[in-house]
């Protein structure tokens, strides 16, 4: 019997040492093109060309020098910061009470509305604001690329919201009508203050993939609001293809984002998979 | 995370009706005031450039601002549905693209969900290193993926040897370059189908597992006769999400291919792209959009149907 109960044990042990082994393969695979991408921004460019690939080397902050000194990186920078924050903001203007309407007064067609224009591929809208920007001289404008970039913020915000909004108890916003609160203060005074955690995920959400945005910057910026994404591309079409310079920069640009998921990785997941689920 | 986040869809309930006429008037159009920038800015910036589009599309124009647009009736159409090559191999690669991409991190990250279900140590820490994927900048991910399929000197490539295959060429040969860009995809995104699944499977509820646990099931049965099913309609979600973004997806591929070798992986995204910005066919890259639009919204349509039928 007590062999048994030892069988059992080890069993046990060998299972539970297999899944570590499972767990730490996984992660290594979808983290591996991270560490690669900062690790290779402390080589040479000839010691990134190598071959086989090499795992010890002098480190050197070469790369990020010229990366800073460069076509003007921190203006860039500033751009990214700008537009991100500029199209999360007015984003959460349009978003906000749109998400509310569609939560407490069930207005589907905008709800529609939304999801059409979440469906639909950027390049869709490029052509025709191409043109019309043109006309109204809001190319390589900051007013033009938040513009642009609302299409990426609204509908995250609104679709993650109206989750929100509708687990706000319905009791709570009678109570405030009764002591006389008018309907527009039953959105600010009582549904936005509980749901602030939403507008957390929500938010970092937005920034998150209005600070990685590529395409619509490619065609709509120019040389006063090129953002940050762009300019990293542009590392690769140098006359002189610069690795290191291309990994520094790769590096330089995720390193906002890598660290907005781990302080709020919990919200992060929670806007994540409503949004998910809501799609 | 919300117990039951999503799955149930719980309707609010209906605005208080105050009153009697006029404030019942108010409280019913009040609402509007609530969507009304939002419904301003879908028309201004969505719903007007997909109308321009539509009537583009009946023209030929270089872009140039000094020519006008020249009418050509449905011209364009024809030339789309009338065997353009570029347009038959980009209908092709975005099917194969987008269907092998979202089957295989649909089963992957089902499985991936089913393995991380449960109590471990550092399970907080898995979560986030997972999320980086999905977070990352997509232009810095592409450039480090192209950089590790170079064929010469390609981390890829040095694993290909290590492990004793035939070289291998990656993104730079005709017949690999797709399911290249499919590893690159499944890398980035079947995390976040797992966490969808994740936070689907979290919500079960726990009466079926006791009863099956009595009945003497093993790990399998549970998992396709219970498990499989309850979680299906959060697994449909998340692969019409997968569906609608992999359709879009153009950075990944526009840096790590610019659609090529040849035309070898130019989605219909890319495509338009280049009909536009490339050779400056603006009235053709319209008819173009309109007939990409319709093929995403009989794509979702589809899913969408799937999705009722199962629920």
């Amino acid at each position: 019997m007590s062999g048994g109960a030892a069988g059992s044990r080890t069993s046990r042990l060998v299972r539970r040492a297999l899944f570590y082994a499972a767990l730490i393969l996984v992660l290594a695979v979808f983290v591996f093109p991270f560490f690669w991408m900062a690790f290779n921004s402390f080589k040479t460019h000839e010691k990134i060309t190598e071959y086989p690939p090499v795992f010890w080397f002098a480190p050197t902050l070469g790369n990020f020098k010229n990366v800073f000194l460069q076509g003007q990186f921190f203006q860039y920078t500033w751009n990214s910061i700008l537009v991100s924050f500029g199209a999360v903001g007015v984003g959460m203007g349009l978003g906000l009470p749109a998400a509310y309407g569609i939560a407490r007064h069930g207005h589907r067609g905008l709800a529609l509305g939304i999801l059409v224009c979440r469906m639909i591929p950027g390049i869709s809208f490029l052509v025709p604001w191409f043109i019309v920007f043109r006309v109204l001289g809001l190319l390589d404008t900051f007013a033009g690329l938040i513009i642009a970039h609302l299409v990426i913020t609204v509908p995250l915000i609104t679709w993650i919201m109206i989750g929100f909004f509708e687990e706000v108890p319905i009791e709570l916003e009678e109570a405030g009508r009764i002591d006389g609160c008018s309907r527009v203060g039953v959105f600010l005074r009582i549904a936005l203050p509980l749901v602030r955690p939403g507008l957390v995920s929500a938010g970092i959400l937005a920034l998150i993939f209005a600070w990685n945005s590529f395409l619509f910057p490619l065609i709509l910026a120019g040389v006063k609001t090129k953002t940050l994404p762009v300019l990293v591309y542009s590392f690769m079409t140098f006359d002189y293809l610069d690795l290191g310079g291309i990994y520094a920069a790769s590096t330089l640009v995720t390193l906002p984002v890598v660290l907005m998921v781990l302080l709020v990785q919990r919200q992060f997941i929670r806007g994540l998979t409503i949004g998910g689920l809501k799609g | 995370m919300a117990p039951g986040a999503g799955i149930v869809r719980r309707r609010a309930g209906r605005p208080l009706a105050g009153g009697l006429g006029l404030s019942r008037w108010v409280d019913r159009h009040i609402s509007w005031f609530f969507v009304l920038p939002a419904a301003l800015f879908l028309t201004a910036v969505v719903a007007f450039p997909v109308v321009y589009t539509a009537g583009l599309s009946l023209f030929q124009w270089s872009g140039a601002a000094a020519t006008p647009p020249a009418w050509v009736g449905p011209r364009n159409y024809a030339d789309v549905f009338a065997g353009d090559p570029g347009f038959r191999n980009a209908l092709l690669v975005t099917a194969y693209f987008t269907g092998v991409s979202v089957l295989i991190e649909v089963v992957l990250g089902v499985g991936l969900a089913q393995l991380l279900n449960r109590e471990f140590l550092g399970k907080g820490l898995a979560r986030t290193l997972l999320i980086l994927p999905v977070a990352g900048t997509p232009v810095a991910l592409a450039l480090v993926w192209r950089n590790m399929y170079n064929p010469s000197n390609g981390i890829f490539t040095w694993f290909a040897d290590l492990l004793h295959l035939p070289p291998q060429r990656w993104i730079a040969d005709a017949a690999t370059v797709v399911p290249s860009l499919v590893l690159f995809d499944v890398w980035q995104w079947t995390p976040l189908v797992m966490l969808i699944t994740l936070a689907g499977l979290v919500s079960l509820p726990t009466d079926f597992y006791e009863a099956a646990q009595i009945d003497g099931a093993s790990p399998w049965q549970v998992f396709w006769r219970i498990t499989l099913p309850l979680v299906r309609p959060t697994i449909v979600a998340a692969a019409m999400l997968r569906f609608m973004d992999s359709v879009k997806t153009f950075d990944q591929i526009y840096v790590t291919t610019q659609g090529g070798p040849g035309i070898a992986s130019q989605t219909l995204n890319l495509f338009v792209f280049d009909q536009a910005f490339q050779y400056l066919h603006f009235g053709y890259a319209s008819a173009l959009l309109v007939v990409l639009f319709f093929v995403i919204l009989a794509g979702n349509l589809i899913l969408v149907t799937v999705r009722r039928g199962q629920v």
